[in-house]
């Protein structure tokens, strides 16, 4: 596969295509809106944890292929994590996309997120794909605010 | 396509142009964001340091003399070449963006609670952010004029807009997003009948067409060297000489003073008065050469193939399905900006990028105006008279190919 096959693999046109869990989450308990002041894109993120684990998150926005996509495969990832699970999904997704090593990447072992590790040959849209966990840390942190990947 | 315009001449003049990128001949559409350079201009930098080089205004050496003659002779040619009769209207700063803080700056005093400035939905962040500044100062209320679905300045709302508190018009003469070529001397005439001063962001109007710019009626008018062929980090601001005369020190330092005491000074006449410090000399030098390039090539014959260029870009693009183009005015520079149903422009840019066509995809720092169109961005290719058909072809292919994967 050529680096832009690998880029736009068809799990992430899949997932840019029919986003999952697109739309406001009614009723959410923790929200964050993460922007990209160079390309635009705009993501609000909206989680909703019950007894210590999120139930449900959800996200809204503008942006392109790689961020929605990744915002898409983030809400299938981390349903059902408590905050420890969650914020070693986090760490994990952020070291996959911008960590000094590059990393082995197993279908099996990561999904969907694996299809984002395409990135890496692509530094300016390194940004894009991690703007979503950016945002689900700021909206799970103590004080919610918005992120900026600039 | 105009026959005579000896592109292949040209393009060989442009270094930059016969590199590769990813293993793909450079097809650059990014001219809006910067211009590519002549060697005409990266010789005569290169000349300035290796023979000429010494600070100005100071020494009595030889070198030193030198330097300040081929900064002043600088200022005089790019004088001649924008069309302004007096060199001593021309102040070098380091770009569009400092010229209009240098102007708000100076202006902000003269504000009262209540003024008004009048502004366009399609400016640059660089001629929106220091009025708002100034606004938030001096309680002043800035009014925006909007645009028709083309991209056109409304001009019956700017009309309406200009009343007895308008004390200062702020407008682009083209817009970088859209490539609309606004009617600037129509739009100072009604802003000066109101007694308002008025300011002109040049930045993409002059690299694309002839200016003169002493006959447009403006107070202001300022550009950028880099997106005309010259270096980065230098650009001008001109000003009627009374009006500059009135403006007080932007930044203060050496060389823009009189007579320096220990607790008060005396300033500079323009433009020294605006150029405190060791200004930018290689920079001024590396202008006027763009400058004296430009007339040997010819600004009728550039803007004529460039038109040209344009309608074909237009067509071509304008025929691929999904495709919208955003500014559809009358009058337009080489600026196709456009949005695909289906992939957003930064994909877009990405894809295009590996197949060694460089364009913008973003908001163009128009945030406003993307907003005002209720887009997200658009991706923009942005011609220069070095551009060729073959390039916009290449667009074309590369656009297919953005197709085959988000269609
Ligand atoms: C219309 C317009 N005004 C102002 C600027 C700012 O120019 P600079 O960044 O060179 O100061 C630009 C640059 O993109 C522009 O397109």
């Amino acid at each position: 596969m050529d680096d832009l096959s690998d880029l736009y693999q068809d799990i992430i046109l899949g997932h840019n295509k029919r986003p999952h869990h697109y739309g406001e989450l009614n009723p959410h308990t923790h929200e964050a809106e993460g922007y990209n002041p160079l390309c635009g894109d705009r993501l609000c993120i909206q989680v909703r944890e019950k007894n210590g684990s999120l139930e449900a998150a959800g996200f809204t926005g503008e942006g392109c292929a790689i961020s929605k996509a990744s915002a898409s495969i983030m809400t299938d990832a981390v349903k059902g994590l408590d905050r420890e699970g969650v914020a070693k999904k986090i760490g994990e997704v952020l070291e996959l996309l911008t960590g000094r090593d590059e990393p082995v990447v197993d279908l099996m072992e990561h999904g969907d997120i694996a299809a984002l590790a395409g990135v890496r040959k692509f530094p300016p849209r390194v940004k894009c794909a991690t703007l979503a966990w950016h945002t689900l840390a700021a909206a799970l942190s103590e004080e919610p605010r918005a992120v900026s990947t600039e | 396509m105009t026959s005579s315009f000896p592109i292949d001449r040209i393009r060989a003049d442009f270094p930059i142009l016969s590199r590769t990128i990813h293993g793909k001949s450079l097809a650059y559409l990014d001219n809006g964001a910067t211009s590519q350079k002549p060697r005409a201009v990266i010789d005569a930098v290169s000349r300035f340091f290796s023979e000429e080089n010494a600070n100005i205004h100071r020494g009595v050496h030889y070198l030193s003399m030198q330097a300040t003659d081929a900064y002043d002779r600088a200022r005089e040619r790019i004088a001649e070449a924008i069309g302004v009769a007096a060199a001593r209207e021309v102040v070098f700063v380091r770009g569009a963006t400092e010229a209009v803080n240098l102007v708000a700056h100076g202006l902000a005093e003269r504000f009262q609670p209540g003024d008004e400035i009048l502004l366009t939905v399609m400016e640059h962040h660089a001629n929106l952010v220091p009025w708002q500044i100034l606004a938030q100062n001096r309680g002043v209320i800035l009014r925006h004029a909007p645009l028709t679905p083309e991209g056109e300045i409304d001009m019956d709302a700017y009309a309406a807009l200009c009343g007895p508190k308008t004390r200062l018009a702020a407008f682009t003469h083209v817009s970088n997003a859209l490539g609309t070529v606004n009617p600037v001397v129509e739009m100072t005439r009604l802003a000066k009948q109101c007694g308002a001063l008025v300011l002109i962001d040049g930045a993409q109007a002059v690299p694309h067409f002839p200016l003169r710019i002493a006959e447009l009626g403006c107070d202001f008018y300022l550009f950028s060297g880099h997106k005309v062929f010259g270096p980065d980090g230098i650009g001008v601001l001109w000003g009627k000489w009374n009006e500059l005369k009135s403006l007080p020190p932007y930044q203060s330092g050496g060389d823009m003073i009189e007579r320096v005491h220990l607790t008060h000074s005396t300033f500079r006449e323009p433009p020294e008065r605006f150029e405190a410090g060791t200004p930018h000399i290689s920079g001024a030098i590396g202008l006027a050469a763009a400058f004296d390039y430009l007339a040997g090539v010819g600004w009728d014959a550039m803007h004529a193939y460039e038109q040209e260029l344009l309608a074909y870009a237009t067509e071509r693009v304008g025929n691929l399905g999904g495709i919208r183009i955003i500014g559809q005015a009358r009058e337009k520079v080489g600026v196709l900006s456009f949005t695909l149903a289906t992939a957003h422009p930064h994909d877009i840019g990405t894809i295009l990028d590996t197949e060694g066509v460089a364009i913008r995809a973003g908001n163009h720092c128009a945030q406003p105006l993307m907003e005002f169109l209720g887009l997200p961005g658009t991706a923009r290719a942005s011609f220069a008279f070095y551009n060729t058909r073959d390039e916009v072809d290449r667009l074309v292919q590369a656009l297919e190919k953005v197709k085959r994967y988000f269609d």
